[in-house]
């Protein structure tokens, strides 16, 4: 079977700046950001105090009684977006087509608050038991499983996992299998709930969470923000959109992956290279081509100053002509859900002719020498753009988006 | 008291990096010591542990060699109690 365009049919999104994605789209396209103090759990035990956090969410304003004992947080979060993004798309569901679809999420770490739950009922309260529902709350494909029988796909469902490239690696599987014909729809993304105590605590001893807020590429860095949501596109061939009329927010034209063979946390240059090279490879585009790029760009001193010399590299001359920016600096690090909601705020960009910025920005960087759109909303025309995930423990995978254009 | 933070400390990172104490002074850089991110994290876990004192991100940030890390670590060790080392927001 020949090559076919993938077109994007559906998108849905729920983060610290919405619950789907006109809302996040509102606050992505003015710079808002939605970064502030922690008030899921007790963040008086925490050296860090903010997070990009989905603030006042409730389970039962979305999900039946009979169903929330069975869903942990990242769970709802994979399963609401994915409801927009299935709900945006218009497809009208078939036996056949319920064979042929296909179902790829990512998740870094899976119902971990389920987790801290139980290990808490153990080990602090000295239950003897724990919740029955536990291990099929935390497995990290939940999120895939639960797609699949509250919409009856039945085609070739699994979850990725690769820490903060998680989702980026989710969607650009499921892009494959569309274009080389082996699924006829994709559901695909990512989600996270990582605002638990003890896996905060854990990232506050990695010391690379900023104490008050993520401003990447700027010189005065101070670290991540932890952010908490899912994402999840709709995929099918440009031609089968078409023919039925589907709104088309956007297209995926390549994805490239690499392992940097280095350091468990530190990254390599040479590595995410790769994958940016990988990416427009698969894609077929010359560097010159791109317009934007929706950075990883985490805001810890070590990733931006890399990211950079990658773009750098990859891009020689034309590195001076890209609009970059990192969207984490509104939703924050939403770790396996970041692939997918920073998709998200590319394809709308694309869409929209409006450039995401980065927010907070304060203060010019000789080592982020780039063009990094500083706070304000850039109104530019860009036909293709990337979207950098570099992993820890050096995993990499990079999207190219193309604008709907027939 | 200072002899004492320092034999700790140079007795952490010998244990940590598998060489002779009698090999690292007070003038080691930690970068000649070959500690690297990840070590210098699991060091100063370490160290917190070891005298039961909380290393704020900004201070872990400027103890680049042994010297500055005994002195830093003095410091917080003269401050305990001073204030709960659990405040949030002291880096």
């Amino acid at each position: 079977m020949p090559r076919c365009r993938v077109a994007i049919t559906g998108l849905g999104v729920i983060s610290a700046l919405g619950r789907n994605s006109g809302e996040f789209w509102n606050s992505i396209s003015q710079g808002i950001s939605g970064i502030g103090p922690i008030e899921l759990i007790d963040r008086t035990q925490l050296r860090f105090q903010n997070a990009a956090e989905v603030h006042g969410y409730r389970t039962e304003d979305y999900f039946a009684a009979d169903r929330i004992s069975l869903l942990d947080r990242f769970c709802e979060f994979g399963l609401i977006a994915a409801q927009e993004a299935i709900r945006a798309s218009g497809i009208e569901w078939t036996p056949e087509l319920r064979e042929r679809t296909a179902i790829v999420t990512g998740t870094a770490t899976g119902g971990q608050t389920t987790e801290d739950v139980a290990f808490w009922d153990l080990y602090r309260l000295q239950r003897s038991r724990v919740n029955p529902l536990s291990i099929a709350k935390v497995m990290a494909n939940a999120v895939a499983s639960h797609i699949s029988m509250e919409y009856g796909i039945t085609g070739p469902a699994f979850t990725l996992s690769t820490a903060c490239s998680s989702s980026n690696h989710a969607i650009g599987h499921a892009f494959w299998m569309v274009r080389e014909g082996l699924a006829a729809l994709a559901v695909t993304g990512g989600s996270e709930a990582p605002l638990s105590f003890a896996n905060l605590k854990a990232w506050e001893a990695m010391r690379v969470v900023s104490p008050d807020t993520c401003r990447p590429f700027s010189k005065n860095r101070t670290g991540m923000i932890l952010g908490e949501g899912g994402g999840m596109l709709v995929l099918e061939p440009w031609d089968a959109a078409r023919a039925r009329g589907a709104k088309i927010f956007g297209e995926i034209v390549g994805f490239g992956m690499s392992a940097d063979a280095h350091h468990i946390t530190s990254p390599s240059s040479e590595g995410a290279a790769r994958a940016v090279k990988s990416a427009l490879g698969d894609a077929g585009l010359p560097p010159e081509m791109i317009g934007y790029i929706n950075a990883h760009g985490t805001g810890t001193p070590a990733n931006d100053s890399t990211e950079t010399a990658v773009i750098r590299s990859v891009f020689g001359k034309h590195a001076d002509k890209l609009a970059i920016s990192s969207t984490k600096s509104m939703h924050g690090h939403a770790l396996g859900a970041a692939g997918a909601i920073e998709a998200i705020a590319t394809v709308l960009g694309l869409q929209d002719g409006i450039l995401p910025p980065t927010a907070n920005y304060a203060e010019p960087d000789p080592e982020c020498d780039l063009d990094v759109i500083p706070n304000i909303p850039r109104a530019a025309v860009c036909e293709y753009a990337l979207s950098n995930s570099f992993a820890f423990g050096g995993l990499n995978a990079v999207l190219a988006f193309r604008r709907p254009v027939s | 008291m200072s002899d004492d933070v320092a034999e700790k400390v140079i007795a952490a990172i010998a244990k940590m990096k598998r060489i002779p104490p009698k090999t690292i002074t007070l003038d080691s850089s930690l970068e000649e010591l070959k500690i690297d991110s990840l070590d210098g994290l699991n060091l100063f876990f370490d160290l917190e542990e070891a005298f039961d004192i909380n290393i704020p991100d900004e201070g872990a940030k400027t103890m680049r060699s042994v010297r500055q890390v005994v002195e830093g670590l003095q410091q917080l060790i003269a401050n305990k109690g001073a204030s709960n080392p659990g405040t949030p927001g002291q880096s």
